[in-house]
Parts: structure tokens; C-alpha cells; sequence
């Protein structure tokens, strides 16, 4: 008798795990209608449904919604796409990219040069054209393929209150030098250890900060206006900018190279996909203009709107996607 | 396979990574070895912080309960609620509402939260059980509540205590593990960033939160048993086990 | 191909409203609540598959245990030092071998349910009167009977008590599992840490979760324990 309603008790919670079975890699939405109603700029082709592929990113917002954005794109024109978003730094992906673990992902070519390929600060490439002809040959070398460039780039900067700007008289990073060894330094992990990070201000620039506090990357603007941090490495992109009144210091001494974002895959992938997929993508970047890029970063950070929604808005009213 | 014998080999870099510094991953900073100090010295201090707040809000509290009978259930209800709630909220809730204090006060006041339940339900408990034989003679002799709570409940009942602190402590120990996410720089640092600290990094670090672990949970129980009054150890001598898992009247499990 | 580019629709954020004063907002959390969807049912899933494969493995070990009481302390030995790893820590360990995802996860939360659940099956029977088994023996009970049809009935609130608490702390741990790729309310959480809105609802619908499962494990309990019903 107890051991049926134990038994019993048990099949329940069997189906209710059973119904809810769910994994971290999902199909990426299907933005609404994009069959019927007015066709968009992207044309679906069906012949793509065999070519599969894991968008990935890294993790913070304009990497998301990249990721989301080339996602819905291209599952748009038939694509059998995969997210696996949200993955870690560069060096993170670049490792999931060459494991299998995604198939591509955006990574910026000034990232690129400096973390996978070792330039130097003295070497780098103030174009960004040909900042992006050194990934690319960076890239293919790995055996990996990187697709032309998007229009905006988003540049690591040196950020400081206005407050702060003011009080120390702050207008370019060499101007820290003074001041560097009274203030606090806010970065991400990996920024110890690069070179358009924290190592390169100490190499180039020849700054001492009192102290460096790795956070996680999201918290980048959170810490400059707490007061926490004195300085912060921020992105040009990013909408907070605007709104918190942040004064970016100048790159005086050229540290800084250029940095677009360019979708980055598996030779294996860009051979089985072909010419169709880089123009597809090509289509769907054209509009990642500096300004545009800021405003999708401003409706997910500012507006705090879900990456997904973000992107399918970008798709919609540039009119890649119909309806 | 493979990997599996990579991460055996993994652990001799490991032990190499705590005992000497090095390069990190890319170049460019200095990770390990003695590195690590002031990333175990952090770890013990919020540790040690949130312990004392907890300690200091939650024993008052569980003493005075225990013996006057009243919120058994309140008791409950904290026990249960506090084991509910994951620790990344408690100290996200701090961070986001409270932006402006130091990050070090934000995560140790979490901690102290995280750490409050079972050191409030084994006072709880631990005085309950004292036996009513003995406070009734207490009191026939004529001390006053906190007299009796003083000389007689809180001794008896500090097993149990010792207990719940000892629980709490090792709690504490590992989830300030994912302080660095906010600034906070523990010996969760090599384990999050392995990406700068290596792979010896992550192991090496999570060998050494462990071994702070098993040294507290060691140490503590010894002080356990040392606070354990003689006549009670003879008590239950008889039957093999100390005390695990007291339940009263099957409502309030304590921690042992 | 156009030569303009098209601009996006440029919203107006000069005003001061909810979200950007970074208060507790109910608008922008009623329309924003399917983002929670997704990850809240993920957690369930980690948390319910773990407490189960736990709660197997426990029971199993305990059953063996019971019988065989000089395997009690090493098995607790083991368990404890599971316990007691940090479970961040094995996140990050198990990644290479297992790779990202909800595998990893569970993994970790397993093992760290373990310690809970195996100690309070046994304790659960080692509380079983002597008398009511002398009893069962007495009317010719198998061991084996005696196992399933006396001792397990009234180890049962242990071990219920037990499987609550295995239940609330995976929730709680669960919530960390995103640091392994799964996904859960603690990715949730993680996505806007400073949002206080964010914050609050997705660390609320953790603790609402984990409150529900007590509850019902704790219903569960009382049906299937009628004369301990009878007894309060």
C-alpha cells in the first residue's frame, strides 16, 4: 500500500520532469511572419537549412546583441541556427570556437591583434581596414576564416567622471600619470593582462594605480558613478557615456587600435556555407553604424530591453526582416 | 580519457601554482604563489566579519527564544527561508541596492545573512533540549532568566551551537568563492578568471578553499567537543554516534 | 544596395522614469516577465534532476549501508568532502571534462546533495524503534519486508526532511550554475546585476521556488504518512 503511493508519487514527479526538459543551447526565435507579409531585404533560401551553425558570444551586451542579431539573421534566410551566448572573455570563445563548442562568433579586430595574435603596441594599424586584413590573416593562419568588417568600431577608452575630470584636470590618459598612483582602476578579469587594458597603461602610458579591481565587465559604469572607481575602462559604444556625463581621456600615445567587429568562423563552416553566407552577412551589418550600435546598446542597458527583442527591433526597422 | 589523465597532470601544476608565483596566462601580471596571500587574507576576513555579525545577531536572538518557548515557529520559518535563498541574490540585492557602500561591507553583510539560520536554529534548539529538570532547580534556587541562560542553558546547549556555527562557517568559506564577481578579491579570483590564472590556477585555488574548509569544519568540531560538558559526553557515550541531526518533535532539524 | 544608412529609431532618454532612476518598477517588470520564462523553468529542471539523481544515489548507498553498518563512516567521508567542495569550484573543474552546459551543472549539484540525503535516509532508520521491529519479526517478517513495509514507513519524515532541505539548497546553488553554461535564474540575475527590478525579481522568484518545493515535498510528506496525520 505505501510502496504503490510512493511509486505513485514517484511517476509524478517523473512527467514533471519529463515536460520540462531543457538545455542551455536553444533554436534561436523566428522573428514573426517574415514569410507572408512584406518581404525583407533578406531572402530566405532553403537549400541553407542544411548548413548549420552555433552563434556564439562574449559577455556583454553589444556582443549579445551581435549574437542575436547574426542569429536571427541568418535563421531569416534559412539557416538552421543555434545560440550559445554569454560564453566569457575572447579568450574564452576564441577556445569554444576552435573546440567545436560554437561555429562562430563576433570578435573585434583590435582584440584580435592584441590577445590571439601578440602584436605590439607599436605595431599596430591605425585603418581599420587594415586592421582588419592583419585579423583576418591572423585568423586564417588558426585555420579560421573572418568575414568583412562591420561599419562601427567599438574602442576600449579610459573613462573618469566629469567630477573627477575636472578636479584633476584630466583630458588625455598621459595626464594620469601625475595621479595615477592616488586612484583606483576598475577593469575586467582579463584586463590585467592586456595590452589595451590594464597592461598596456602600464607599458605604454608608464601608470602605477594604486590598486586594480578586476569586476565582472557589465559593472564597468556601475563603479565609476557608486564612486568606487576612480577610473574605468569603458567601451565607445556604450549609451552610459552620454547619460552619466563620462569624460573619455585621449588616447594620446596611441594605444588603442581600431576596433570592428567581424564575424569570425570555422573554415569548415565558411566552406559548407559559401559566398551565400558573407553576403548575407554583409547585409544584415550594413547598418551597424556607430550610432546605430550605440542604440541598440542604449535599449538593452538603458532601456533594459532583452537582447532578443533588441535584435529583432534592429532587423525590422532597417527592414531586413519583413513585417 | 585523455582528459581525464590531463587533469591528473593538471594537479602537480596546481600545487605548483599555490607555492610559486607566476606569469599569468597572456603575460603580464604576476599570479600564484605568494600572489595568492592577499587573496586568502581577503577570503579570511569576510569570512571572519561575516561570522561575527551573524554570531552576534544570531545567538542573542536563538538564546533568548529558546528560553521563553516562544517562535518555534518564526524559527522555522527564518531556517527555512534563509536556506531558500541562493547566495549570488543576497549579495546582487546588496550590490544593487546599497551601490555606494564598499563592495567588502556589501558581500560580508550577505554573508552574515546566508550564515544567520543555522546558528539561530541550533541555539534555538540547543536550549529547548536543555533538560527542564535542570532549569526548574535553576530557578528554585533563585537566578534570574539571564542567570539561568547564562550558567546553565547556554553550556549545554553550546554542542548544538558549536554546531550550527561550524555548519555556517564552511558555508560562508565557500560561497565567498564568487565574491571577485563583484569586486570582492577571495580565492574565488583564480577560480572564476581562469582564463588569467590558468587551469593550475582554478585547481590550485580550489584545493586551498577546500583545505580552509576542512581545516574550519575540523577545528571547529574539536571545539565542539571540547565545549561539550563531560557528564554530557559520558551521557552519550553509551550510544555510538555524537549528536547528529537532533529533531524536535520532528519540526526543527538542526545541523550537527 | 542602399548608400544611406538607415538610422534606427532614436528613443528619447532624456526624461528621468523608473528604469533609469534604477528603482523597483512594476510596469517594467509585468512587461518584461517573459524573460524570467525561460530561465525559471531551467532552474527547475537543474533542481528537480539533481535532487532526484541525488536522492537515488543516497538512498541507494544508505540502503546498502543499513545492513552493512562499517561502510556508514566512509561513505560520509566521501560525501562530506563533496559536500565541502566549493561547488563553484567543481563548476569550473568539471568544464573541460564535461563541457558547458546543464551535464556540468547537475554533476555539481549532485554531489553536493549527496552528504544531506544520505545522512538523514540513515538517520531516518537508525530512528526506527527497536520495538517496532522486534515487532515486524515477531510476525514473521523478511528482512526484506521488514525493510520496505516497516522501517522505511517510519524513517519517512526524516527522510522527507531530509529531501527539503536537499530540495532548498539546490535551488539556491542552482543558481550558479549559468558559471557552467547552464542556464537558470541566476543567469537571470547575473544579466543586470545593478538593476534593482532585475535583482529582485529574479532572486525573488528563486526563493518562491524553493519555498514551493519545501511546501510540496512537505504535502507529499503528509499524504503519504496518514498516521502520523492521525498523531497531530
Amino acid at each position: 500500500m505505501m510502496l504503490i503511493r510512493l511509486l505513485l508519487a514517484l511517476a509524478c514527479s517523473a512527467v514533471l520532469l519529463g515536460a520540462c526538459g531543457e538545455d542551455e543551447e536553444e533554436p534561436a526565435s523566428t522573428p514573426s511572419g517574415n514569410e507572408e507579409s512584406t518581404a525583407g531585404k533578406i531572402q530566405r533560401d532553403d537549400a541553407n537549412s542544411e548548413i548549420s551553425l552555433t552563434i556564439g558570444s562574449k559577455n556583454f551586451t553589444e556582443q549579445k546583441v551581435l549574437g542575436e542579431i547574426y542569429a536571427q539573421g541568418l535563421e531569416a534566410a534559412g539557416y538552421t541556427i543555434s545560440k550559445d551566448l554569454n560564453l566569457g572573455d575572447e579568450k574564452t570563445a576564441l577556445a569554444a570556437l576552435k573546440s567545436g563548442e560554437i561555429t562562430a562568433y563576433p570578435e573585434y579586430t583590435g582584440t584580435a591583434l592584441l590577445s590571439f595574435f601578440g602584436k605590439q603596441a607599436d605595431e599596430l594599424p591605425k585603418d581599420p581596414q587594415a586592421a582588419y586584413e592583419e585579423a583576418r590573416a591572423g585568423f586564417e593562419a588558426d585555420g579560421l576564416v573572418a568575414l568583412p568588417p562591420t561599419p562601427f568600431t567599438s574602442s576600449n577608452e579610459v573613462a573618469v567622471t566629469q567630477a573627477t575630470a575636472e578636479e584633476l584636470g584630466l583630458k588625455t590618459i598621459s595626464d594620469l600619470e601625475a595621479e595615477a598612483q592616488d586612484l583606483t582602476l576598475y577593469g575586467s578579469p582579463e584586463c590585467r593582462q592586456r595590452l589595451d587594458c590594464l597592461l598596456g597603461l602600464q607599458e605604454v602610458y608608464g601608470l602605477e594605480f594604486k590598486r586594480f579591481v578586476p569586476v565582472a565587465i557589465d559593472q564597468r559604469h556601475e563603479v565609476l558613478t557608486s564612486g568606487r572607481a576612480d577610473v574605468s575602462i569603458v567601451f565607445t559604444t556604450d549609451p552610459q557615456i552620454q547619460r552619466e556625463n563620462e569624460v573619455l581621456l585621449e588616447d594620446d600615445q596611441g594605444m588603442f587600435p581600431p576596433y570592428n567587429s567581424t564575424l569570425v568562423l570555422t573554415q569548415d563552416t565558411a566552406d559548407q556555407a559559401g559566398e551565400d553566407l558573407v553576403s548575407t552577412i554583409e547585409l544584415i551589418q550594413e547598418q551597424l553604424t556607430d550610432e546605430n550600435m550605440q542604440e541598440l546598446n542604449a535599449r538593452v542597458d538603458l532601456d533594459k530591453k532583452d537582447p532578443a527583442t533588441v535584435a529583432e527591433e534592429y532587423l525590422t526597422e532597417t527592414g531586413l526582416i519583413g513585417g | 580519457m585523455s582528459a581525464t589523465l590531463a587533469f591528473l597532470g593538471d594537479f602537480g601544476d596546481a600545487f605548483d601554482y599555490i607555492f610559486n608565483s607566476r606569469e599569468s596566462e597572456a603575460g603580464g601580471a604576476r599570479v600564484g604563489g605568494s600572489e595568492l596571500l592577499p587573496l586568502l587574507w581577503t577570503h579570511l576576513k569576510v569570512t571572519g566579519v561575516a561570522m561575527a555579525i551573524a554570531i552576534a545577531i544570531a545567538l542573542p536572538v536563538g538564546l533568548a527564544l529558546g528560553h521563553s518557548g516562544r517562535g518555534a515557529f518564526a524559527t522555522i520559518s527564518v531556517s527555512n527561508v534563509g536556506r531558500a535563498v541562493p547566495s549570488i541574490a543576497l549579495i546582487a540585492f546588496f550590490v544593487a541596492f546599497f551601490p555606494s557602500t564598499p563592495e567588502f561591507w556589501n558581500v560580508a553583510v550577505a554573508l552574515a545573512l546566508l550564515a544567520i539560520p543555522p546558528i539561530l536554529t541550533n541555539a534555538y534548539v540547543g536550549v529547548r533540549q536543555v533538560s527542564r529538570d535542570a532549569v526548574d532547580a535553576a530557578r528554585g534556587m533563585g537566578m534570574s532568566s539571564i542567570q539561568i541562560v547564562r550558567s546553565v542553558e547556554l553550556p549545554l546547549a553550546l554542542p548544538l551551537i558549536f554546531g550550527g556555527i561550524k555548519t555556517s562557517t564552511v558555508n560562508v568559506i565557500a560561497t565567498a568563492t564568487i565574491a571577485p564577481l563583484v569586486g570582492v578579491l577571495t580565492l574565488g579570483d583564480p577560480i572564476i578568471s581562469g582564463t588569467v590564472h590558468g587551469r593550475a590556477g582554478q585547481i590550485g585555488a580550489s584545493i586551498v578553499v577546500a583545505a580552509l574548509a576542512v581545516f574550519a569544519e575540523l577545528g571547529l568540531s574539536a571545539v565542539q567537543r571540547a565545549v561539550t560538558p563531560t557528564g554530557v559526553k559520558l551521557e552519550r557515550g553509551a550510544s555510538a554516534r555524537a549528536p547528529r541531526l537532533g529533531t524536535l518533535k520532528r519540526r526543527i532539524q538542526t545541523v550537527p | 544596395m542602399s548608400e544611406l544608412f538607415a538610422q534606427l529609431q532614436r528613443r528619447d532618454r532624456s526624461g528621468e522614469d523608473c528604469v533609469s532612476e534604477n528603482g523597483i518598477c512594476p510596469d517594467w517588470i509585468v512587461d518584461n516577465l517573459d524573460r524570467y520564462v525561460d530561465p525559471f523553468w531551467d532552474h527547475v529542471y537543474l533542481t528537480l534532476t539533481s535532487v532526484a539523481i541525488g536522492f537515488a544515489i543516497a538512498f541507494g548507498l544508505a540502503l546498502l549501508a543499513h545492513r552493512r553498518r562499517w561502510l556508514v563512516a566512509p561513505i560520509v567521508q566521501v560525501t562530506g568532502i563533496l559536500y565541502t567542495l566549493p561547488s563553484v569550484a567543481v563548476f569550473f573543474l568539471l568544464l573541460p571534462l564535461t563541457g558547458r552546459g546543464n551535464t556540468t551543472a547537475i554533476i555539481a549539484l549532485v554531489a553536493y546533495s549527496l552528504l544531506i540525503l544520505f545522512r538523514n535516509v540513515i538517520a531516518g532508520f537508525d530512528n526506527v524503534p527497536a520495538e517496532s521491529k522486534d515487532a515486524g519479526r515477531g510476525m514473521g517478517l523478511t528482512e526484506n519486508q521488514l525493510l520496505w513495509r516497516v522501517e522505511l514507513p517510519l524513517a519517512l519524515p526524516e527522510i522527507m526532511a531530509g529531501l527539503r532541505i536537499a530540495a532548498t539548497t539546490t535551488v539556491g546553488l542552482a543558481a550558479l550554475a549559468f558559471l557552467a553554461g547552464a542556464g537558470g535564474l541566476g543567469a537571470a540575475l547575473f544579466a543586470d546585476i545593478n538593476f534593482r527590478s532585475n535583482v529582485l525579481v529574479a532572486g525573488g522568484l528563486a526563493v518562491l521556488l524553493a519555498v514551493a518545493l519545501d511546501l510540496m515535498i512537505l504535502a507529499f510528506q503528509w499524504a503519504i504518512t496518514p498516521w502520523l496525520r492521525a498523531a497531530t
